[in-house]
Formats: structure tokens, C-alpha cells, sequence
């Protein structure tokens, strides 16, 4: 017994490696099929934009790279797939670099399914340097801080961009992002100022910090991690990445809890052990 | 082979050559790791030459907007730096930035956070319901007591330090929660990257 | 002067964008989003300055001939490829440029953050011993916010889903609220030592 114990505390974190390895592949391939509620963030999330009246002008802005794209990319194809069913139009912002490339594939590939057409219906504006800046300077002016697209087409020969000035212009902002700059900065910045709808899907990590701005109604909506965004694939319809990866997401906390409470139970029990020894 | 079967296995390659370095490090992990460096270096100033020094400075600048010549004096400064006799040019950009950072963060901290904040927590002590009614005093007394443990100014005892253990109780659940959320993110990242080498490259998942 | 007029730019550009936000005049706007616009150029600069200094500190390396210069070759090479095929045939989809981001950049990007997945949960295992009540709060509250959010925790108890929502909207939600409140404090206090010219660190040493 003691043997085993003093096995499992010094326990060559190779083999956590291997069983956290297993607890995630197995349920992609024998998955469990457990069925889920959605939470009233996501529910927020899904009824502001649904709230929006068709056919209007929806900010979204993509502030994430590929570090983040199990959790974040099923809630941009989501929320594509919502905003075009709604025939919304949509403008794309990324403040990360890594974005726009990853962002324009999303775009299109929704835009072939729904038939919408690239500078009618959606525009992707791409990348820019400055964070905070960017927000304040498209409060101002979006043409001015976006003169062209992500392909440099000039905004004034697009489209979806006439009539769009800045932000008052807009019907809401959805934010997805994965740290700085992103949400936290968005509703320091922009609805703070111009107290314009704000919902955010954001990386697990971030989004307890986050729940204090959707209990004040700065955000209108939010997503958190992979959870947030299979709860609202279920809301909108769609079985995508997040749905599929909540059976592995399932086991392998169950992993980890596995591994904190024998942890502590042979710390535990080795330290009375060796207390009676001394004894 | 088409030029995205090709991607595609030079991807899960590079992803195999990433993971390796679980077992140990390894030649196969550093050459990933390098090429990775140089790639996202090159990339990024590629994406910011497209995306802002042509739409946002060149083209204005050629087309008669002089005051472009500022900023593009300003950005030229910080290339100062490499040289010691001169490198006191690029304080007057970085002032500039930091300037302009400053004032925004004074601004957003204060509008979007403190005052906004500070009005969520005044919340009504009898909410309607039992419920309501309770979870409100939990967070009035939990950020009271909280905000009672930054304040170290004073020393944490008698009535004083009580009101500050509480407030670690609560922040302790804070960093609790934080820390099974940071679980979920981290596990999802995996997810990801397995559904990549077992779905696109492998294409062994079942449909 | 060489840190004096520095310091008065700080100061103006601070007070200015601080004002920005109570001056409701035309005028003034206009020059503050000018200004922004400037930001952001010379932010862009300062990214290619760091991209500089990466490939000023690998050639002094490869000069040095390291044990690692191979991959530092390597390394500037990549560099130098994606840069040049980058600005030469551009960065739209489809292009040489977006095929080496998606099939080289985008895999090891994710797979270095899946790394994490495994690293917290040996550190999990290693360090997350129950010593104190405040260490047993903490993994309780753990424990339930990781089990609750998942589709198993509703399995194992219908209500768990709603007990762990529960949990982020009220406890949690004091704690983050009163880190999110101090957190603005420090900012606000920060920002003006920085604009008055208390704070001087971000100019480097004479």
C-alpha cells in the first residue's frame, strides 16, 4: 500500500500526459452523445442578435488568432450562420494579426452556403496596429482608421460600407476574442462611451472576468469557451466543432479531477504514514 | 498529391514535431519551434505592410496629404534605437504612445470599470424574493469584504482583519472558479488539435 | 532636454485624449482621430522594429557560431521567405503567402497552446494539495465550476449546471468585481503618475 502510494506522488508526469492524451481522443471516437441546457449568457447572446431588425449593420469583431480557434472559431461560424439567416450585414474587424486570414475563410465559407455576396452583405476590413486606439479612432471614423479591406479594395467602392460612418451607424457589436485587446477593452472603450449593444464570446480562460460587465448590462450576451459555444450551436442549429467536443471536453475534466483527488490522497495518507512511523 | 492534402500533412508533421516535445526536447521540436519564429516574424510584417502602411500612410501620403509625413517621421524614430549617438530620437515616439495610452486607459478604467462597476454592486438589499434578496447581500458583502482585504494600509486585524479573511474566502473562490474555467480552455485547445489529426488528417473520426 | 521634451509630449498627448472625452467640440475631435490615426502608424512601426531586432539578434548569434545556429539559419530564412512572398504577391486567400500561414502557422500555433492542456493537469496533480481552508475553498470551488459546466455534471445531477451558473454569478462575480475595481484604481493612478511625469521608466535609462 505505502509502495503504491509513494508511486502515485512521484508519478513521472509522462503518464498524466498519456491519460489526459486518452481522455481526450476516446470520446471522438466513441463519443457519449450527453445532452446539455443552454446558460442565460448564451441565451443573451442569441436573442440580441436575434433582437436586430433584418437587414441591418453588425460590427463584429474577431480578436483572436489561431491559438484560440477550438473555442472561438465554432462561435464565429455560428454567429455567421445566425447574422445571415437574419440576412444581417456584416463588418469584420480583427485587432490580432493572425486573424484576418482565419476570419476570411470562416466568411466565405458561410457566405458560399447562404449565397451572400463578399462587399453587399459582408466585408472582411482586416488587421489593425493599436488596440485601444483602433476602437477610439473608429468611434470617430471607421473609413478613416479602415481605408480598404482586407484585399485593398478602398471602403468607398464597397457596398455595405456606405452610410457607415461610425458606430452610431451600427446596429450592435459582437466580439470574439481571446484576450487583449478584446472584450475588456471594447466595453471600456466603445460602450462606455457610445452605450451601444455589446455581446462577446470569449476563451474560457477570460470569461469569469468577464461576468461582472454581463451582470452590470455592459454585455448583452456572452460566451465562454467551448461550453459557451456548443450551448449555442444548439441555439442556433448547427452541429459544429464545440458540439462535437463536449464528450471529450466532459472526460477529460473528470481526468483532472481524478488526478487532484488521488494527488491528494496519497499526499495525505503517506504524510499520516509516515507520522505513525515517527511515532 | 493536391496542394491541400500537401498542407495538410505538413501541418500534422509539424503538429507531431510540437507535441514530441512532451517526452522530452528534441532537434525535431526545436526546427518547429524555429521555423514557427521566422514565419509569424515574416507574416506579420507582410499583414501590417498590406494592411496599414499602404491604406493608411503610403497611399495618402502619394495622393497630397503632407501631414502623413508626421507620423511617418515619428514611426522612422523609433528606428533610432539601433544607433547609441542618436537613439534619444525614438523617446519622443514612445512618449507620444505611452501618452496617448495613458490617457485612454485613464479614461476607459474609469467610465467602463470603476463607475460602472460601483453602480452594479448598489444593488437592492430586499430583491423581491428570497433568492434574489439573498444573492444580492452575497455580493454586496463579498466586494465590501474584498475591497476591505486591498485595502493594506492598515493593519488586518480585530474587526478589521475578519472582514479581510472573508474577503480571501471569497476571492479564493474567485481564483477556484478562474481555475476550472482555465481547465475547460485548456482541454479545448487539445480537443481541437486532435479533432485536426484524427479528422482532417487522418480522417478516422466516425461521421 | 533629451528627456524633457519627451516628457512634455507624454503630457500633452495624455491630457488631451483625456479631455477628448469631456469636449464634445467638432474641432477638437477632428484632431484627436487624426492623431489616433498617427498612433497607429507608428505602432506599425514599432512591430517592424521588434521583427528588426529579432533578426538583429539572430545574425549576431550566427556570427558568434552557437550550437544552435542551424535553426537560427533556419529561422531568418523563414523569415525572410514569408515577408518577400508576402509583400511581393500579396496576402489574399489563395495566395503562397495564405497557403505556408494556414498549413505551417496555424497547426503549430494551436498545438503550442494545446500543450497547456497537458501541463495543467500535471500541475494540477503536483501542486493542488488541500494544506489550508482557503486551499480547500479554492479546489472545492474548482471542482464544481469544472464538473458543472461540462454535459456530465448535468448527468450526474440535473441541477449541477445551474449550482456551478450559480456559483459565477454571485461568489465569483464579488471577488472578480472588487479585482476588476482595484484593478482600475491601479490603472487610473498609474496613467496619471505616467502623464504627470512621476512614472519615467517607459523612456529608458539616460
Amino acid at each position: 500500500m505505502k509502495k503504491l502510494l509513494e508511486f502515485i506522488n512521484n508519478l513521472d508526469r509522462r503518464w498524466i500526459f498519456l491519460f489526459i492524451g486518452l481522455a481526450v481522443s476516446l470520446p471522438l471516437f466513441f463519443p457519449l452523445g450527453i445532452d446539455f441546457t443552454v446558460s442565460h449568457p448564451v441565451q443573451g447572446f442569441y436573442d440580441t442578435i436575434e433582437k436586430v431588425p433584418n437587414g441591418s449593420k453588425i460590427l463584429m469583431s474577431c480578436d483572436y488568432d489561431p491559438g484560440s480557434l477550438p473555442e472561438l472559431y465554432p462561435m464565429t461560424v455560428a454567429a455567421l450562420e445566425q447574422m445571415f439567416r437574419k440576412d444581417l450585414k456584416v463588418i469584420v474587424t480583427c485587432l490580432w494579426p493572425a486573424g484576418p486570414p482565419v476570419v476570411e475563410r470562416a466568411l466565405n465559407h458561410m457566405a458560399f452556403e447562404y449565397k451572400k455576396e463578399k462587399g453587399i452583405d459582408f466585408v472582411n476590413l482586416g488587421f489593425k496596429e493599436g488596440r485601444e486606439v483602433v476602437m477610439v479612432s473608429m468611434g470617430a471614423s471607421i473609413p478613416n482608421t479602415f481605408p480598404t479591406d482586407y484585399n485593398g479594395t478602398p471602403v468607398t467602392q464597397i457596398q455595405i460600407m456606405q452610410g457607415v460612418t461610425n458606430f452610431k451607424d451600427l446596429a450592435m457589436i459582437v466580439n470574439i476574442s481571446a484576450g487583449y485587446p478584446g472584450t475588456k477593452e471594447w466595453v471600456q472603450q466603445v460602450q462606455a462611451r457610445y452605450n451601444i449593444d455589446l455581446v462577446s464570446g470569449c476563451t474560457a480562460v477570460s470569461a469569469p472576468e468577464f461576468y461582472p460587465y454581463y451582470q452590470t448590462g455592459q454585455l448583452k450576451g456572452l460566451l465562454g469557451g467551448m461550453k459557451g459555444a456548443a450551448e449555442y450551436e444548439k441555439l442556433v442549429g448547427v452541429m459544429g466543432l464545440g458540439t462535437r467536443g463536449m464528450d471529450a471536453q466532459s472526460v477529460s475534466h473528470l481526468t483532472v479531477f481524478f488526478f487532484i483527488l488521488i494527488g491528494n490522497l496519497a499526499y495525505f495518507v503517506l504524510r499520516a504514514l509516515k507520522g505513525k512511523e515517527v511515532k | 498529391m493536391t496542394a491541400e492534402a500537401l498542407g495538410v500533412w505538413l501541418g500534422a508533421g509539424f503538429t507531431l514535431c510540437i507535441l514530441s516535445f512532451l517526452y522530452k526536447d528534441n532537434p525535431f521540436y526545436k526546427f518547429a519551434e524555429h521555423v514557427f519564429v521566422g514565419i509569424s516574424a515574416g507574416y506579420g510584417v507582410a499583414l501590417q505592410f498590406h494592411n496599414v502602411f499602404l491604406p493608411n500612410l503610403w497611399r495618402p501620403l502619394i495622393a497630397g496629404n503632407l501631414v502623413m509625413i508626421v507620423p511617418l517621421i515619428l514611426g522612422m524614430f523609433l528606428f533610432a534605437r539601433f544607433s547609441a549617438r542618436v537613439s534619444w530620437l525614438s523617446r519622443w515616439s514612445i512618449g507620444l504612445l505611452i501618452g496617448i495610452y495613458s490617457g485612454i486607459a485613464i479614461i476607459g478604467f474609469g467610465s467602463g470599470d470603476l463607475v460602472a462597476q460601483i453602480h452594479g454592486n448598489l444593488l437592492p438589499l430586499w430583491g423581491g424574493d428570497y433568492l434574489t434578496s439573498f444573492n444580492n447581500w452575497i455580493l454586496c458583502l463579498g466586494l465590501i469584504a474584498c475591497l476591505v482585504y486591498f485595502f493594506f494600509s492598515r493593519e488586518h486585524k480585530g474587526s478589521f482583519g475578519f472582514v479581510a479573511r472573508v474577503g480571501i474566502y471569497f476571492l479564493m473562490i474567485s481564483f477556484g472558479a478562474s481555475f476550472g474555467y482555465t481547465v475547460m480552455s485548456r482541454m479545448s485547445l487539445l480537443i481541437g488539435r486532435f479533432y485536426y489529426l484524427y479528422g482532417d488528417w487522418l480522417h478516422i473520426l466516425p461521421q | 532636454m533629451r528627456k524633457e521634451v519627451p516628457l512634455i509630449i507624454t503630457f500633452l498627448a495624455g491630457a488631451f485624449f483625456i479631455a477628448d472625452y469631456f469636449v464634445p467640440h467638432t474641432g477638437f475631435s477632428h484632431i484627436a482621430e487624426t492623431i489616433n490615426g498617427w498612433t497607429i502608424i507608428v505602432i506599425t512601426f514599432a512591430y517592424v522594429l521588434g521583427v528588426a531586432n529579432v533578426t538583429r539578434v539572430n545574425l549576431d548569434y550566427i556570427q558568434r557560431k552557437g550550437k544552435d545556429t542551424p535553426y537560427k539559419i533556419i529561422l531568418l530564412i523563414c523569415l525572410l521567405f514569408m515577408m518577400t512572398v508576402g509583400i511581393v504577391w500579396g496576402i489574399a486567400e489563395g495566395t503562397i503567402f495564405d497557403w505556408f500561414f494556414i498549413n505551417i502557422y496555424v497547426p503549430m500555433q494551436s498545438m503550442m497552446f494545446a500543450l497547456l492542456a497537458f501541463y495543467i493537469a500535471s500541475a494540477a496533480f503536483r501542486a493542488f494539495r488541500i494544506r489550508s481552508t482557503q486551499a480547500a475553498l479554492l479546489a472545492i470551488t474548482a471542482v464544481l465550476v469544472m464538473i458543472g459546466r461540462v454535459p456530465i455534471g448535468e448527468a450526474i445531477w440535473k441541477d449541477f449546471s445551474n449550482f456551478a451558473e450559480w456559483i459565477m454569478n454571485v461568489p465569483q462575480l464579488a471577488g472578480k468585481r472588487a479585482i476588476l475595481i482595484g484593478a482600475a484604481l491601479g490603472a487610473i493612478s498609474t496613467g496619471l503618475k505616467v502623464i504627470v511625469g512621476l512614472e519615467r521608466t517607459h523612456l529608458g535609462a539616460d
